[in-house]
């Protein structure tokens, strides 16, 4: 299929003029936030202002200008919101640390190219469907690379879910949780009505064929194997509600949800009884004040940190958000919570929420099934990701390690966030020009 | 596809509103308690940018205060007396917490619940810190440290009269504004380096530390020999140059093999250990249940700055019938005897107040700089434990006399001043090692004042000549005499 010049419409020219002024404001917030930050350690304006000011409105006049070219027509939300999260993690982390946040701000704009890069390279969405198993693939392939004899998988920091090419380590889970997304959405396209239907009866139970299951089934097993095997749990929970609501959506049965729930809850017993480390994890969550100073320690000092901030915050520099472990990545929400207070960790939570809303409109809007289900299982993935992180931090649930979208300090992370906005708003764009039509 | 992807939203929705009550009930229904968590952070932060008073000696000495700073935290705790004080002040970090004094009297020292002060004069009106005034005197710290010339040891003074401590010197020590520094490097690394060292200089000796008492230790087995009526200062013993102890145990010999034992006033002056052995074999069992008495085997001094500081070991109760030579050599502070410095200040102590050992302290008074009170109560003398009779003390004391008169410990006389005391001179237990040089004692005999112990470690250079008589008992002489100089 071939795909013509970017259809341009006077819906689409408004769309982008929202998302300029959107932009804008978060611009202004993320340089305000910079500039408080400034003046709580001394008086002066910060001698690398106009740097960050001019980069920071530089990187998103681009991004604007590629959207506008490219994806004409693409909800006004998406970067935005993208803009202000990322924007909030760098005064927050550069609040941590300098050096910290120059290697985010690198990432940002090796992000912003990427985000440019996949909205030049796929003009439509449904192309990806046609390489579902070299998706699959790749994906497993990546998720096993961390496992591959050192130098090229490494471990940092106790989780061996890194890869190292030349000088430059990441994290492939980041890309391949995308790649296995796109993958299920095609598969499950393909055979949904199938899988719907439910061919082989006992009893009363109809049970889809196995043969239309066990390829997704296969990949599904592989990449939960490996994430147990990494001991990265977060990210092996974050795949299954991510598969699971795929499932549901694709088949509207509500016995997948079902399934699923009954599924998760035996994984999860029988790895509480396997894995000490799953134990320490739960055994923390449910009291972790007799081990404050060992295993809870962290969650411990998120729950001070936050507490110290309370509604208001005790604003940017003034509270002691080192005192958190890990506070640039997995805690980053502890730091905050804490200089920005409940307003703060609230207007992050609803900044997600609404762009899981985006997301999931655009689904709905699309009329396309492949579209529709590859976009909600990438919209699924960032409000599971975001509640498996601020869950974990707040101890609302156990805690295992992911980073919060667009906030936590991570270049696999950052890139991932910007690709899949790119798919966002390329399915979004496309939706608008389907339903509209050329008016050019 | 639409109807259950809406129902996946509302899912998701209900996730993220779920992070939302979580954390308004973390930030906003929890806050205040977890913000008074004695273990957070920040709770010690507010604490240490308060004002703080000053810690005093006796003699109006300041030893610790704070100064105005450059840095965030405005207040910089300093020692003007670096090392000299540290075991007692501790030290005021917001990396390490505070020990000591600091620890100990902080409420004091902030002036929380200062009665001068009420409701919202904490918050504006005058200062409401207050100063905290020690028993200790600095002629006497000074002349410790002085005296002990950086060998590894220790000094106790005590107070016979209130039980107030008024020297407590340990060698190696360390200087609390290192710890204190505001830079958590600068602190990370004087700490470290500290921790690191063998020496272990920031352990008080004085009270973490147990070594074997020695001779210094047959004031103990005297006291409880008078006590259970099992000897007097006459009873005779045979002389002997060498004691055979039963069951196979080996032999007792005394120091540089001379043959010695007669009258026990005479083999205490000289320090007979073959008569020591002898008793401490005659009282088998009572040994043992004596020295519970001495708090041996049982709980530490009740200290006021420090509440772990560590107990002193003796006999153990039950065992003399199998293990008859041990009794022998416990009695001559050997073997499972071990004591620390302060334990053995308050066995001097305890001959010096006719028979009781008083609760050591720290603390002379609090005193508030708005409010002078000149009329304070004084801490009073409080009595920990009973030890041995009044006879059996004045006995003791008599005996004391002539060991610093004629026997091994003359080099603790001072003119003009009755000086009783007991020399040690402890064998490690360990090859190559030198002997500990000890001396305890008091002084006036007839009216005592101070109370005194003294340990060199492994005799402090003199090797395997240092004796307690020569290496501690001229320590404790010039230490107290410093004191008995500034009184006069």
């Amino acid at each position: 299929m071939s795909v013509a010049a970017p259809i341009k419409t006077a819906y689409g020219r408004r769309r982008r003029n929202h998302e300029f002024s959107l932009g804008f404001h978060a611009v202004v917030v993320v340089v305000a936030g910079y500039i408080l930050l400034a003046f709580s350690k001394n008086s002066n304006l910060p001698s690398d202002l106009p740097f960050i000011l001019g980069g920071m409105l530089g990187l998103y006049a681009i991004a604007h200008l590629a959207i506008r070219r490219l994806a004409p027509n693409a909800d006004a939300t998406l970067l935005p919101i993208a803009a202000m999260l990322n924007g909030i993690g760098f005064v927050a982390i550069s609040r941590l640390s300098q050096g910290t946040a120059r290697n985010q701000a690198v990432w940002a704009v090796v992000g912003v190219g990427l985000f440019i890069m996949t909205l030049i390279v796929i003009r439509d969405i449904r192309v990806i469907a046609k390489y579902r198993y070299t998706c699959a693939l790749v994906g497993v392939g990546l998720l096993i690379l961390p496992r591959a004899p050192s130098p090229i998988g490494v471990t940092i920091n106790g989780a061996r879910i890194w890869a190292r090419l030349g000088p430059i380590s990441f994290q492939p889970g980041e890309l391949a949780k995308v790649l296995l997304t796109a993958f299920f959405a095609a598969y499950l396209v393909d055979t949904r009505e199938l899988l719907q239907r439910g061919t082989k009866s006992i009893g009363r139970i109809k049970l889809p064929d196995p043969r239309h299951l066990a390829p997704v089934l296969a990949i599904w097993a592989i990449s939960m194997m490996v994430l147990v095997l990494e001991k990265d749990l977060g990210s092996s929970l974050l795949q299954f509600c991510v598969f699971t609501s795929m499932m549901y959506v694709a088949t509207n049965r509500g016995s997948y949800l079902f399934g699923g729930a009954l599924l998760f809850a035996t994984s999860a017993y029988f790895s509480y009884r396997a894995f000490s480390h799953v134990r320490i994890r739960v055994t923390t969550w449910l009291n972790p004040w007799p081990v404050a100073q060992s295993s809870g320690y962290q969650v411990v000092q998120s729950w001070f940190a936050f507490a110290n901030g309370g509604a208001t915050g005790k604003g940017f520099g003034l509270g002691s958000p080192d005192r958190v472990p890990v506070a640039v990545s997995d805690f980053i929400m502890a730091a905050i919570g804490e200089e920005l207070g409940l307003f703060g960790t609230v207007a992050i939570v609803l900044l997600i929420l609404l762009l899981v809303g985006t997301g999931l409109r655009i689904a709905i809007d699309h009329p396309e099934p492949f579209t529709k289900l590859f976009v909600t299982g990438l919209t699924v993935i960032l409000a599971v990701q975001t509640f498996v992180i601020v869950g974990g931090v707040t101890r609302l649930i156990p805690l295992t390690g992911v980073t919060l979208p667009f906030v936590s300090y991570g270049g696999s992370s950052l890139i991932g966030n910007f690709i899949v906005l790119a798919l966002l708003a390329r399915a979004s764009d496309s939706a608008v020009a389907r339903q509209i039509g050329p008016r050019a | 596809m639409n109807n259950p992807i809406r129902r996946v939203g509302f899912g998701l929705m209900l996730l993220l509103l779920l992070l939302v009550a979580q954390l308004s009930y973390v930030q906003v229904v929890r806050a205040t308690q977890l913000s008074k968590d004695p273990t957070n952070f920040r709770v010690t932060q507010r604490d240490f940018i308060r004002r703080r008073g000053q810690i005093l000696t006796i003699d109006g000495v300041i030893i610790a205060e704070s100064m105005p700073s450059n840095d965030q935290l405005k207040l910089q705790r300093v020692y003007p007396h670096g090392k000299l004080y540290a075991h007692i002040t501790g030290f005021y970090s917001l990396l390490y917490n505070a020990t000591g004094v600091e620890k100990f009297y902080n409420d004091q020292l902030l002036g929380n619940n200062n009665p001068n002060v009420s409701g919202i004069d904490a918050l504006f009106g005058p200062d409401p810190t207050r100063n905290v005034r020690l028993t200790i005197d600095s002629i006497a710290q000074q002349a410790a440290a002085r005296e002990l010339r950086g060998r590894r040891g220790s000094v106790v003074v005590l107070d016979t009269r209130t039980g107030g401590i008024v020297a407590m010197y340990s060698n190696p020590t360390f200087d609390p504004n290192l710890i204190s520094d505001h830079n958590d490097t600068h602190a990370k690394e004087a700490f470290d380096g500290l921790t690191a060292d063998p020496t272990n200089p920031m352990r008080s000796r004085a009270t973490g530390r147990r070594y074997p008492p020695g001779s210094t230790f047959k004031v103990v087995t005297t006291a409880i020999a008078f006590d259970a009526g099992i000897a007097t200062p006459e009873s005779t013993f045979p002389i002997l140059h060498q004691l055979n102890l039963p069951l196979n145990g080996g032999t007792l010999s005394n120091f540089n093999n001379v043959s010695c034992g007669g009258q026990l006033k005479f083999a205490f002056q000289q320090s007979c250990n073959v008569v020591f052995g002898q008793l401490g074999l005659t009282l088998g069992e009572t040994l043992a249940s004596g020295g519970e008495r001495f708090g041996l085997n049982h709980d530490a001094p009740p200290l006021d700055i420090a509440p772990k500081i560590d107990g002193s070991l003796g006999a153990i109760p039950g065992t003399f019938q199998r293990s008859q030579p041990l009794f022998a050599r416990d009695a001559i502070g050997q073997a499972d005897t071990q004591t620390t410095p302060l334990e053995m200040a308050l066995v001097a102590e305890s001959v010096a107040t006719g028979g009781t050992m008083l609760v050591p302290h720290f603390l002379a008074q609090v005193e508030d700089p708005t409010h002078p009170n000149p009329s304070a109560p004084q801490a009073s003398a409080k009595i920990w434990r009973s030890v041995m009779q009044p006879s059996t003390a004045s006995a003791l004391n008599a005996l004391m006399q002539t060991v610093v008169q004629s026997g091994t410990g003359t080099e603790a006389q001072i003119p003009g001043i009755v000086v009783a005391g007991k020399t040690g001179t402890a064998q490690t237990g360990i090859a190559g090692k030198s002997p500990h040089a000890w001396f305890i004692g008091f002084a006036p005999a007839q009216a005592p004042r101070y109370a005194i112990a003294v340990m060199v470690e492994n005799g402090g250079g003199f090797g395997d000549n240092a004796t307690g008589g020569k290496v501690a008992a001229p320590i404790a002489r010039e230490v107290l005499r410093a004191l008995f100089a500034k009184r006069s």
